[in-house]
């Protein structure tokens, strides 16, 4: 079966700047794939590329068997690609449900089945009771929350998560942890960047470290973790070497 | 289902129809021509506002530039019934219609700039309107139009003896424009602009097409405000350039909703009923000496509303709650 997402070689310049060089990765379906990296890595980049935010400068994307390297962000997803933001955006004056709706739209043109499925993430998520607040009055962990829901509604096959646990207290992080569990469990695919170890590690199926715009290693997270160039990578040489 | 939101819907339709009903049934009170003459503009502005607030408001597309399609729905309105006789009726049809395929033609290159930019935009716009009107010597250049006048008639929409025929288009156009907004207000078109007001980034990766729900916000302002400029028109019987694309009527769009709350359903028709009959009886009460005591109104209220209510006087009466389940 042809993988949900892959980009083949896949680069792109800033400039002068590198920020992904020749990424070739792939993505199965019903996966949780971790993409990880120290800062400066190339990992946002390539997340927007993935998103449609921007296309490659050279290299393709394809998504479910289509290549959609210079397919619009809003395009992708009426395909199936769903996006958090690692800094939140919210629809402030607008309530959370309203918020939700507005991803609903994509699936339901009828209002009253936007509304309901919008209610109906709202309960997934464990927003339902703060439905009718706005969005701005909501606390950083429910605007997380928030982003995922809206992604949600959209109906994605494939749901891409920007650092939705980092910042966020353990038992915070925890709970975004068991609301990621549950979207694989409902048949979605996940791609999440993240910073936190110890927090990703458990929960990925796969880990991809991105260094230096490149692909570092590929793997299981207990394989990746012990990996000594990833170590070299997040820690540098002389603990590489200890390892 | 929410009902909560049905039921808020249903009030709000519900307010409007007995609102209507008694602004319907003012002239039996009320037959001072000075009086109804403020009331004419009241509604009239309101009904401007509203259409105004559809692009600025919920879209975000803040524009002082909306006098250009005020002035466009006048021009084509009278130009159409001096030249060929096209009855008025029509006229106003043609004249929306013109207006929106211009908003859609300017949106086109200007939708690309946000903020600050977009909105000087929009006043070079007008200006530019002006000025070609200024030299247009087929329309009538500096001196303008005169509509000729026959005496009274519906189907040439001009009455001399009274001023009821006007009162009540008027209150149609408000009403239009606000159900228009209702509507709008939950359907796909509604949710998509205030997504594209509130973050044009995030919408468009929850599959908004943005550009797309700029031009349209544009197309349905535009309509509507160009009805209005072609009332306007037949309502004072004589236009030139300044009289009906001039700038004070890009702010007296823009400054009822303001006022009474941008973005909101009911912040147009607040912000008329209190700012218009306000500017109106200065303008009376200081006549031809008192030229600018209105701009001096204006002014010291928005300084108020921005510095004490910055969402509106509409948001004295509904203030979202921070945890409980209503709006």
């Amino acid at each position: 079966m042809t993988p949900l997402l892959e980009t083949r070689g896949v680069w792109q310049r800033f400039g002068g700047l590198v920020a992904n060089s020749d990424v070739s990765i792939s993505v199965g379906r019903g996966e949780i794939v971790g993409l990880i990296g120290p800062n400066g890595a190339g990992k946002s980049t390539l997340f927007n590329l993935i998103a449609g935010v921007l296309p490659p400068t050279q290299g393709s994307i394809l998504f479910d068997g289509e290549d959609v390297t210079r397919m619009p962000a809003a395009e992708r997803c009426q395909r199936g690609v769903g996006r958090t933001f690692q800094v939140v955006k919210s629809f402030e004056t607008m309530t959370v449900i309203d918020n939700v709706i507005v991803g609903a739209l994509v699936r339901n043109t009828v209002m009253r089945e936007a509304r309901r499925k919008a209610l109906e993430v709202l309960e997934f998520t464990g927003l339902a009771a703060r439905a009718h607040v706005l969005a701005s009055d909501l606390v950083p962990a429910e605007k997380r929350r928030l982003e995922v829901a809206r992604a949600l509604a959209t109906e994605p096959k494939l749901l891409l998560l920007d650092e939705v646990l980092t910042g966020l207290t353990p038992t915070e992080a925890q709970t975004g942890v068991a609301l990621v569990r549950k979207v694989r469990d409902a048949g979605i695919t996940v791609l999440m960047v993240e910073h936190v170890m110890e927090i990703v590690m458990p929960l990925v199926d796969r880990a991809i470290v991105l260094d230096l715009g490149k692909v570092l290693v590929e793997g299981k997270p207990n394989d990746v973790v012990r990996d000594p160039k990833v170590i070299k990578a997040y820690l540098g040489d002389r603990h590489a070497v200890g390892a | 289902m929410d009902k909560e939101f049905a039921a808020r819907r249903r009030r709000d339709l519900i307010i409007a129809a007995v609102l209507a009903a008694i602004a319907a049934a003012t002239p039996l009170f009320v037959k001072d021509v000075v009086v109804q003459n403020i009331l004419i503009l009241t509604l009239m502005y309101a009904g401007l506002s509203q259409s105004w607030n559809i692009l600025s408001g919920y879209c975000g597309q803040i524009s002082l530039g909306h006098a250009l399609y005020f002035g466009l729905g006048a021009y084509t309105t009278e130009l159409l019934f001096t030249k060929f006789g096209v009855l008025p009726w029509f006229g106003m049809l043609a004249g929306g219609v013109v207006s929106a395929l211009i908003a859609m033609g300017l949106g086109y290159p200007f939708f690309r700039l946000r903020g600050h930019y977009f909105v000087i935009a929009t006043i070079v716009i007008a200006e530019i309107g002006l000025l070609l009107f200024h030299n247009w010597e087929w329309a009538g250049a500096a001196m303008g139009i005169t509509i000729p006048i026959r005496g009274d008639s519906w189907l040439k929409f001009q009455f001399l003896r009274t001023k009821l025929p006007y009162f009540y288009f008027a209150l149609a156009l408000c009403c239009i424009a606000w159900f228009v907004t209702w509507w709008l207000e939950n359907s796909k078109w509604g949710f998509w602009w205030r997504a594209v007001k509130d973050n044009p980034d995030a919408a468009e990766s929850l599959g908004v097409d943005v550009f797309n729900s700029k031009m349209g916000a544009a197309a349905v302002s535009a309509f509507l405000v160009a009805i209005g400029g072609s009332f306007y028109a037949q309502f004072v019987s004589y236009i030139d350039p300044e009289s009906v694309m001039g700038f004070q009527f890009s702010l007296l769009m823009a400054l009822p909703a303001v006022l009474g709350g941008i973005g909101t359903l009911w912040g147009p028709v607040l912000g008329a009923a209190i700012l218009i009959p306000l500017t109106e009886l200065t303008r009376f009460k200081f006549g031809g000496s008192g030229r600018g005591v209105d701009l001096i109104v204006y002014g010291t209220l928005i300084v108020l509303i921005s510095l004490a209510l910055p969402r509106g006087l509409l948001s004295l009466f509904s203030r979202p709650k921070k945890t409980g389940a209503t709006r």
